[in-house]
C-alpha cells in the first residue's frame, strides 16, 4: 500500500533508466543518508562509531570493490586482502613523502596504485578463468603479503615491523593519528564511501556494468559483440583493485591507526569474498547487507547472550562466527544463490503488494 | 653482471660444494612433496568423480588429525581413536553429500567450489569449538610411528634422515598404490572411473551417483587422515596447516586437475622446486620466499600451459 | 516468390567470399575445400545433413576458429585469421543455435549490449553518468526500442532472458545482433524448436530485416520449406565438403544434394 509504483509514469526513457526509479526508493535513500549525515553523529557514542559503523562502511567498500570483479564480471579473487594492503602502504609512503598534502587525497590516490598491482595481477585472465584464476589471485595474495613483511622500506622501516599512522590534518581538524575523533573518522569515511558507492552505481549501470555482466555471463558472446575480453577484465581488476586500495588505507588511516602485515593475510580475502557471497554476487546493496552480516555477526554473538546473563568467551564467539557463516554460505548458496540482496528484492516485491498475497 | 652471477652461477656452486646439504634439501624438499601430493590426491579424487572443486580437502586434514588427537586426549586408545575418526570422516562424508552436494547438484562449478569455501569455514569453527584452537602433538608414539633420525656420513659432511619422514613416504606410496589397484581392478573402482568420465551415461547404467560420492569424499577423508597424520607427527597439529594445505593448490595446476600420477609428481616437484629455491635463492631475497614460490610458479604454468604437465586440454565447443 | 530479375538486380558485389577454406580438429576434418562465396543483400542459405559443418563453417566465418587453409574475404579484405571481436568490428553478427544470451541480464540489456560497439563515451563521462553518458545511453535505447518494437517483443523488455520460453529467447539473441547494425547478419538454426506460428514470425522478421535494412543474411537452416521461401542462393554441405551450390529451385532437385540426405535409393523412387 505505501510501496507502490501507481501513478509514477515514466515519460522519457532517461527516467525509466535511473537508478532509482521509483520514488519511494528515492525518498528511502535520502532518509538513509539523513540518518549517516546527521542522526548518527549526533546519537553514536565512541564505541558504535569506532566499532560498529566505521569497519562496517569500510569492509562494504572493500566487498563493492569485489563484488565488481567477482559478482559483475565473473572472475574470482582471493587477493583482495593484499589489494587492500597495497593501498595502506601506498597511502602511508605517500604522506611520509609528501607530508603537507591532504591526507584525503592521499587516501584516494593510493587507489591507484593498487589499481596498477591489480592489473598486473590480472594479466593472466586473458589464459585462464574461473578456479585457475582464483589460484593466480593466491600468487597475488601470498606474494604481496612476503613483500609487505620483507620490505622494510614500506612500513618505514619501523622496528615492530606495523605501519604506524601520523597524525595529519584536514583543514585543521586532525583526521588520523591518536589525536583524530571517532566522529572526524566517522564522517571521513562515510563521505568518501557514499560518494564512491554513487561512482560505482554510476559505472554499472552504464555500458561498462554492462560489458562486465556479458562477459560474466558469457565471455564467448561477449567477444561476438565486439567487447575486447582482456581490456574488460583489466578494467576490472583495475576498478576492483582501486575500490578494495581505498578500503585498505582507510583501514589502517582512520579506522585501526596503524596496522601489521597480518591485517591483510589471506584471511581478509576470504572475509570479504564471504561478505560478497553471501550479500549477493553482482549487486552493490549486497555489498552493503553482507558487510553488516558478517561484520556484525561475531559482535551480535558476544552481546546476545551477554543480555540474557550467558557470557560467551570472545574466542568462541569468533569460532561461532565461523561455524554459522560457513554454514550461511552453504544455506545462501543452496536456497539464494544472488544472496540477501535478492532477498530483499522479494522482500520489496512483496511489499508492492502489501496487503494483498499477490 | 653481479646480479647475474648472484642468480644463475653461486647458487650452484654452493650445491656443489656441499653436496651433503644438497641431498639433505632434496630429501626435505620430497618429503614436502610427498605431503603435498597427498592432498593434492584428495583433491583428484573428489574432482575426478564429481567435478566439485574441494577447497576443504586442507581443512579436513587438520580436522581429522584433531579428531583423532582430540579423542585421545580424552581418553579412548591410540587404534580405537583411529577407528572412530575413520568413522567420523564417513559420517562428514555422507554429511556433505547430503547436506552441499544434493541441494546443489545442477550449480556450476563456481557456485560448488565457493560451497567448498562454506565447508572450510564451518569445520574451522567447528573444530576449534570442539577441540580447541591450541596447536596439538600428535600421537605418534601411541600408533608406532618411528621416531629418531638416520644419519649417514658421507658426501663431504652428514645427511640426517628422520624416521618419520622415511615412514610417512613409505605410507603414502603404499596409499597411492592401494588407491591405484582400487581403481583399475575393484567394481567400485571402476564405478568410479565411469562417473568421473559421464554422470549421464553412469546413471544410465545404473550407478548411484550419491553413493560414489559418498564413497569418493570418504576415500578423501582417509587420505586427509593419512596426510594428518603424517604431518601432524612432523611437526605439529595446529590450524595454519590449513593455509599450508593450500599449497595443494599449485600442486594441482602443474599436475592436472584429473591426474593421480600428476598429482604425485606435481607434489614432488613443487616440494623439491620450493625447497631448492628458499635454501639457494632465499637468502638473495631475504628468505622466506617458500610463502609464494609455488604459487607464482603454478603462474607460470598457468600462462603457457593451462593444462599443467598432465591434464586433459579443455576445448571448449561452442 | 519474388520475380527473380528484379531481386537479381537488387543483389550488389560480393561482401564476403570464402575459397578453399579447410578446418581439421585433431583428426576431424570438419571442413575440406570449401569455396562460396555471399553477395551484397542476398539471403544464403548453408544447408546439409547433421555434421556436415555447416555450425563449424559459420564459427571460421566468425572468427571463433581459424582456418588451417584457404582463404577469407569480407568487404574486399582478406580476413582469415581474425578474433570475433574483429569481426564484429567489421561488422558481422551472429546467433547461435543454442543461444548465447546474456542470462543474467534482461532482455533491454541484452539487446543495449549488442549497441558496445557503437557506445564511445568514455571512462570518465561513466563515472559520473549524469551529463553525455545518460544522453548517450538514452539515443542508443531509443534505437533498441525500435529493435524491440520490430520483433514484437515489448512486452518481455524487462524480463530476465533466463525465464523466457525459447521461441522468445531466439528473437531477443536475434534482437541483440541486429542491435549491431551488421552488414552480414549469421543465423545458426534461427528456427530450430519452433512450431508453425514462431516460424512464419522469424521468416517474416528475417526477410524484413533484408528487405527494410539492406542486411546480408546467411542462414543455417533445416527446413526445407524456409530455406526455399527465403534464400536467394544455397549452399549445400556433406561430410565438410560443398556439394551443390545453386538457387533454391535446382539445388532442390540436385542428385548429389538428394543422395545426401536420403541416402542412395534401392529400387524406390524418389
Amino acid at each position: 500500500m505505501l510501496y507502490r509504483e501507481a501513478g509514477q509514469y515514466k515519460t522519457n526513457y532517461a527516467a525509466d533508466m535511473a537508478v532509482f526509479p521509483i520514488l519511494q526508493d528515492r525518498i528511502g535513500m535520502a532518509v538513509i543518508l539523513l540518518i549517516a549525515f546527521v542522526v548518527f553523529p549526533l546519537v553514536c557514542n565512541d564505541f558504535m562509531l569506532n566499532a560498529v559503523l566505521i569497519p562496517f562502511l569500510i569492509f562494504s567498500l572493500a566487498a563493492i570493490g569485489l563484488n565488481l570483479l567477482t559478482g559483475y564480471t565473473g572472475l574470482l579473487s582471493l587477493g583482495t586482502g593484499a589489494f587492500m594492503g597495497v593501498g595502506a602502504y601506498a597511502c602511508l609512503k605517500l604522506t611520509t613523502f609528501f607530508p603537507n598534502v591532504d591526507i584525503i587525497i592521499w587516501i584516494i590516490a593510493s587507489g591507484f596504485f593498487s589499481a596498477a598491482i591489480g592489473v598486473l595481477f590480472g594479466l593472466p585472465s586473458l589464459r585462464i578463468k574461473g578456479f585457475y584464476l582464483a589460484v593466480a589471485t593466491l600468487a597475488a595474495q601470498f606474494f604481496l603479503e612476503w613483500c609487505f613483511i620483507r620490505i622494510p622500506w614500506l612500513y618505514n622501516n619501523s622496528v615492530s615491523g606495523a605501519i604506524e599512522v601520523p597524525l595529519r590534518t584536514f583543514m585543521g581538524i586532525p583526521v588520523t593519528g591518536p589525536t583524530a575523533t571517532s566522529l572526524t573518522r566517522y564522517l571521513v569515511v562515510l563521505s568518501i564511501v557514499v560518494a564512491m558507492t554513487w561512482v560505482a552505481s554510476n559505472v554499472v549501470h552504464g555500458r561498462i556494468g554492462r560489458m562486465w555482466m556479458s562477459v560474466r555471463d558469457m565471455d564467448l558472446a561477449a567477444e561476438l559483440i565486439g567487447i575486447r575480453l582482456l581490456r574488460a577484465k583489466l578494467l576490472a581488476f583495475a576498478v576492483s583493485s582501486f575500490y578494495c586500495g581505498v578500503a585498505g588505507a582507510m583501514m589502517v588511516f582512520l579506522w585501526y591507526g596503524g596496522a601489521e602485515a597480518d591485517v591483510f593475510a589471506i584471511d581478509q580475502s576470504f572475509l570479504v569474498l564471504f561478505m560478497v557471497i553471501i550479500g549477493g554476487l553482482g549487486t552493490l546493496i549486497g555489498s552493503f547487507f553482507g558487510a553488516a552480516l558478517i561484520y556484525i555477526l561475531p559482535i551480535a554473538l558476544r552481546a546476545i547472550p551477554a543480555a540474557f546473563g550467558l557470557p560467551i568467551r570472545p574466542a568462541a564467539a569468533e569460532q561461532l562466527t565461523f561455524v554459522i557463516v560457513g554454514a550461511l554460505i552453504i544455506v545462501f548458496l543452496v536456497m539464494e544463490p544472488n544472496g540477501l540482496a535478492r532477498l530483499w528484492q522479494i522482500g520489496k516485491q512483496k511489499l508492492r503488494v502489501w496487503p494483498f498475497p499477490y | 653482471m653481479d646480479i647475474i652471477h648472484k642468480v644463475f652461477i653461486d647458487p650452484f656452486v654452493q650445491m656443489g660444494m656441499a653436496p651433503d646439504l644438497l641431498v639433505q634439501t632434496l630429501w626435505d624438499g620430497l618429503v614436502g612433496g610427498v605431503l603435498y601430493a597427498l592432498i593434492a590426491l584428495g583433491f583428484v579424487l573428489i574432482f575426478k568423480a564429481s567435478g566439485v572443486f574441494n577447497f576443504a580437502q586442507g581443512i579436513m586434514v587438520v580436522f581429522a588429525a584433531l579428531t583423532l588427537v582430540g579423542l585421545h586426549e580424552h581418553g579412548v586408545p591410540a587404534f580405537v581413536a583411529l577407528g572412530l575418526t575413520v568413522v567420523v570422516m564417513f559420517v562428514l562424508a555422507f554429511g556433505v553429500e547430503r547436506l552441499v552436494l544434493r541441494p546443489l547438484v545442477n550449480q556450476s562449478d563456481i557456485i560448488l567450489f565457493m560451497a567448498t569455501f562454506g565447508i572450510t569455514y564451518f569445520l574451522i569453527g567447528f573444530g576449534q569449538l570442539v577441540f580447541g584452537g591450541n596447536p596439538k602433538v600428535m600421537i605418534a608414539q601411541q600408533l608406532y610411528l618411528p621416531n629418531g633420525a638416520i644419519e649417514f656420513k658421507g658426501l663431504g659432511g652428514f645427511v640426517s634422515l628422520q624416521k618419520i619422514d622415511i615412514a610417512a613416504v613409505i605410507i603414502a606410496s603404499v596409499m597411492v598404490a592401494v588407491l591405484a589397484v582400487f581403481f583399475q581392478r575393484t567394481r567400485i573402482g571402476r564405478a568410479l572411473r565411469a562417473v568421473a568420465d559421464s554422470h549421464q551415461a553412469a546413471l544410465s547404467v545404473g550407478i548411484s551417483l550419491e553413493q560414489i560420492w559418498v564413497i569418493v569424499w570418504f576415500a578423501a577423508g582417509i587420505v586427509a587422515l593419512a596426510t594428518g597424520i603424517m604431518w601432524g607427527a612432523r611437526s605439529e597439529v595446529s590450524f595454519s596447516l590449513q593455509i599450508i594445505a593450500l599449497k595443494a593448490l599449485p600442486v594441482l595446476i602443474l599436475g592436472g586437475l584429473t591426474s593421480i600420477p600428476g598429482a604425485i609428481v606435481g607434489g614432488l616437484i613443487i616440494g623439491i622446486g620450493e625447497k631448492l629455491a628458499e635454501f639457494y635463492w632465499g637468502p638473495l631475497l631475504g628468505g622466506g620466499i617458500e610463502s609464494w614460490f609455488a604459487y607464482v610458479i603454478a603462474l607460470g604454468f598457468l600462462v603457457f600451459r593451462p593444462q599443467g604437465l598432465f591434464g586433459e586440454r579443455l576445448i571448449e565447443r561452442i | 516468390m519474388r520475380a527473380p530479375s528484379s531481386r537479381e538486380a537488387a543483389l550488389g558485389e560480393v561482401l564476403l567470399a570464402v575459397e578453399d577454406v579447410s578446418l581439421a580438429f585433431g583428426g576431424i576434418r570438419a571442413l575440406t575445400s570449401v569455396s562460396f562465396d555471399i553477395r551484397k543483400g542476398e539471403i544464403r542459405a548453408i544447408i546439409g545433413p547433421n555434421g556436415a559443418g555447416k555450425t563449424s563453417m559459420l564459427n571460421v566465418i566468425n572468427g571463433f576458429y581459424q582456418p588451417q587453409s584457404g582463404r577469407i574475404t569480407f568487404k574486399g579484405k582478406e580476413r582469415t585469421s581474425m578474433r570475433p571481436y574483429a569481426a564484429a568490428e567489421g561488422g558481422i553478427a551472429r546467433t547461435f543455435q543454442n543461444l548465447a544470451l546474456f542470462r543474467g541480464m534482461t532482455t533491454l540489456d541484452n539487446i543495449l549490449a549488442g549497441r558496445a560497439l557503437k557506445m564511445r563515451r568514455g571512462f570518465f563521462w561513466q563515472l559520473i553518468r549524469h551529463g553525455p553518458a545518460l544522453r548517450e545511453e538514452v539515443e542508443h535505447r531509443r534505437r533498441v526500442e525500435e529493435i524491440i518494437d520490430f520483433l514484437e517483443i515489448a512486452a518481455i523488455r524487462k524480463v530476465p532472458v533466463g525465464r523466457l520460453p525459447y521461441g522468445l529467447q531466439k528473437r531477443v539473441e536475434l534482437g541483440r545482433a541486429l542491435a549491431m547494425e551488421p552488414d552480414l547478419l549469421l543465423l545458426d538454426e534461427p528456427m530450430a524448436g519452433m512450431n508453425l506460428e514462431e516460424k512464419e514470425d522469424m521468416s517474416r522478421f528475417i526477410l524484413d530485416v533484408n528487405q527494410q535494412y539492406g542486411t546480408t543474411i546467411a542462414l543455417i537452416e533445416h527446413d526445407m520449406g524456409v530455406v526455399m521461401d527465403l534464400s536467394d542462393r544455397v549452399v549445400v554441405l556433406d561430410y565438410g565438403r560443398k556439394i551443390a551450390d545453386a538457387a533454391p529451385d535446382d539445388v532442390k532437385s540436385d542428385k548429389n544434394v538428394i543422395r545426401a540426405y536420403l541416402g542412395e535409393p534401392h529400387g524406390v523412387s524418389v
